[in-house]
């Protein structure tokens, strides 16, 4: 059923590894078609050809800002874009990719020589925010699909997501996962943002805050913690707890 | 002939990351003939140090999302090989069927989400929901399977959660090997589906041929996608094996004064990875059902035409299904463990090298003796086909031209024969200049 009055969606892409958008082909053919039925894909640049330069309803931007020369496209995408998502941690803190801005030498260690050519230009990774307004922030690493549908629908709907702002120590509890800690091992659930259904303490692995933290997260604590009862040197302990979330960190650049 | 043409295309659409393509040609004289990179570089290697090797392919993973399993089995590899340790059996199969999947997984967005639309006339795939709705309900269905398979050995297909150091923090059982095998049975007649799709579309390929070498893993015992040794194949037939250790004299990058991303040759000008690159490499270890597809398309001993790895990548979809069933069967045999994770035996330098859906993928960490990385290195598919694709580029340009096409007709050209190498472009994790020419 194609009706003429469908919100217009369009996808963006920065510095990033694109995971979080291979994540909206998984979801199978129901799911997906039924998606189409409800918007329409007017830019997307890994899966279409076709670009717009019209009014979008819905735009959602994934990737860090990394570099002066993308402001013009991001401001351009704001001015045609109702509203916009930064999905993925890389366009919602920056993630992983914040790791370098606590580095002062990470263009000569991997550039040498070549490190003072203009087109290897980047600076500290920032939030999509950090350059032009974000009304909706998508966070994880990957984001997980069924929370992107589920924003997705509520604003096709009028309605305002939620989005946790509980621990992930809560999720592992609700699905009865045995703590890390209990099993000998270091976790970062305890500050980490919930809503991804913590998958990785029930695979066998510490959460990574991979969702960045909670507000006002007691990072001293978590250090403390990861030292005490995880066993980290105090080195390993810091690192580790800015692992996703280099920018949320009291000593952030 | 005069003619002129202005061919620039910024940020590629259909492939994964940002390319240009810029032809300029004035009076019949080519002037410019350019595949650019301007991905926006993100500082991997500098980021690992400093990490505990339990997290350092936590942090590679995140190179690239299509490739992150490949990205993960890697860097596992490299770091086992660096802290001396050698995975059990279990292990080593759960990682070739995880493998596998991602192979497949991306075969299959690729075939049908990037390229096919090309073949049927179409921008994207979207249209092709209104006039090929089986087509694409096919393709979606596949993808699934894929995330399906790959996230019950990997835990998830973007970013795995299971693939540790030294074995695996949780493995299917025994019911849920059965349910996946049940569930490749079953894909079996789309896969044939897909071939015939594909077979009514093989007169949309262009013709084009440029002998080159080809590099692929390569061993033994089998189709190399999880192991081996790295291996070369010459126009000639002649082929060459390295130790995987030895990646950076077979990549040999380097930087050309007029090029826009670092290229890499080893025997000859060029080479190319990918799918096209293994079956060139190990044609007759593909499983029987496989080389009756490549023999269908003309695929057999070595193929010179890039714009057949598309269908490269449709006989691997077979051969990761076929050769996945015989592994499923062993492990339902043997039964599955949780075994504990191996631990270091020693702290030094290691390489690894998988075949990640676009080829030979190199990682290489060094760890002190806490078992901190010192430093890592990665070569990436992307960037060993640069070279090969400006290359391709140089003697397609000229052809086309000779063939009086219009300037769409050459942009088309161009743009296919970009999206058949399949780039992974954020994975490319070292560039160089770009100058757009407007």
């Amino acid at each position: 059923m194609l009706s003429p009055s469908k919100p217009k969606v369009a996808f963006f892409d920065f510095a990033c590894c694109e995971g979080c958008q291979i994540e909206l082909t998984n979801y199978g053919d129901s799911a997906f078609l039924e998606l189409m039925q409800h918007v329409e894909i007017v830019e997307f640049r890994e899966a279409m050809s076709e670009k717009t330069n019209e009014p979008i309803d819905i735009a959602c931007i994934e990737g860090s800002f990394t570099r002066e020369a993308d402001r013009k496209r991001l401001e351009n995408i704001r001015a045609r874009s109702k509203t916009i998502i930064s999905y993925g941690q890389c366009a919602s803190t920056a993630g992983i990719n914040a790791l370098k801005n606590h580095q002062n030498d990470y263009k000569a260690f991997v550039y040498g020589q070549d490190a003072h050519m203009p087109h290897l230009d980047s600076s500290f990774a920032k939030p999509i925010s950090e350059v032009i307004k974000v009304d909706y922030q998508i966070f994880g690493c990957p984001m997980n699909k069924y929370e992107f549908l589920d924003i997705l629908s509520h604003l096709l709907h009028g309605k305002e997501p939620v989005i946790p702002n509980y621990p992930v120590c809560v999720e592992c509890k609700r699905n009865e996962t045995v703590c890390r800690y209990l099993a000998g091992d270091h976790c970062l659930g305890m500050l980490a943002r919930a809503g991804c259904g913590a998958p990785c303490p029930a695979d066998g692995i510490p959460c990574e805050a991979c969702r960045g933290f909670i507000d006002n997260p007691n990072q001293e604590a978590l250090e403390k913690v990861l030292v005490e009862n995880g066993g980290l040197s105090k080195t390993r302990a810091k690192e580790r707890s800015m692992m996703f979330n280099a920018n949320e960190r009291s000593d952030a650049s | 002939m005069s003619r002129n043409v202005n061919i620039n295309i910024e940020h590629l659409t259909r492939v994964e990351g940002h390319g240009n393509i810029i032809v300029n040609i004035s009076d019949g004289v080519i002037e410019k003939c350019q595949w650019q990179v301007p991905e926006a570089p993100r500082f991997f290697e500098s980021m690992v140090r400093g990490r505990h090797y339990s997290e350092v392919a936590r942090i590679t993973s995140r190179i690239c999302g299509i490739c992150s399993i490949g990205h993960t089995l890697a860097s596992v590899k490299a770091s086992e090989d660096a802290l001396g340790i050698v995975v059990s059996e279990q292990t080593f199969k759960l990682r070739q069927l995880l493998k596998h999947a991602e192979n497949f997984d991306s075969n299959v967005l690729h075939v049908y989400i990037l390229a096919a639309p090309d073949l049927l006339g179409a921008k994207s795939v979207f249209p092709l929901i209104k006039s090929n709705a089986d087509v694409v309900k096919r393709a979606l269905s596949l993808k699934r399977l894929a995330h399906e398979w790959g996230s019950l050995i990997g835990g998830r297909t973007t970013h795995p959660t299971t693939v540790v150091p030294g074995g695996f923090s949780k493995v299917p059982s025994r019911q849920e090997l059965k349910e996946l095998k049940n569930k490749l049975l079953a894909a079996i007649p789309e896969l044939d589906a897909t071939v015939e799709t594909l077979l009514s579309l093989a007169d949309k390929i262009p013709v084009f041929d440029r002998p080159t070498e080809y590099i692929a893993l390569s061993n033994d015992q089998e189709y190399a996608i999880y192991d081996g040794q790295i291996q070369s194949i010459l126009p000639d037939g002649n082929k060459t094996r390295y130790a995987v250790s030895d990646y950076l004299k077979v990549s040999n990058e380097y930087v050309s004064e007029w090029s826009t991303a670092k290229y890499c040759k080893n025997q000859m000008a060029s080479y190319m990875v990918g799918a096209l690159a293994r079956i060139n490499n190990n044609y007759e270890q593909l499983c029987p059902q496989a080389r009756q597809i490549a023999e269908k398309f003309g695929l057999s001993g070595i193929t010179n035409n890039p714009y057949m790895n598309t269908i490269a990548q449709l006989v691997e979809l077979v051969n990761d299904v076929h050769v996945s069933l015989t592994l499923i069967e062993q492990l339902i045999e043997s039964g599955t463990e949780k075994e504990p994770l191996l631990e270091p035996t020693r702290f030094g330098k290691g390489s690894g090298a998988v075949e990640v859906p676009r080829g030979i993928l190199f990682h290489e960490y060094s760890y002190d003796q806490e078992g901190m990385c010192t430093g890592g290195n990665y070569v990436i598919p992307t960037n060993q086909n640069h070279a090969n694709i400006q290359y391709d580029f140089e003697k397609l340009v000229p052809e086309l031209l000779q063939q009086n096409s219009t300037e769409t007709e050459m942009e088309l050209a161009l743009e296919m024969l970009v999206r058949a190498y399949d780039p992974c472009i954020s994975c490319s994790a070292h560039y160089l200049s770009v100058k757009f020419v407007k």
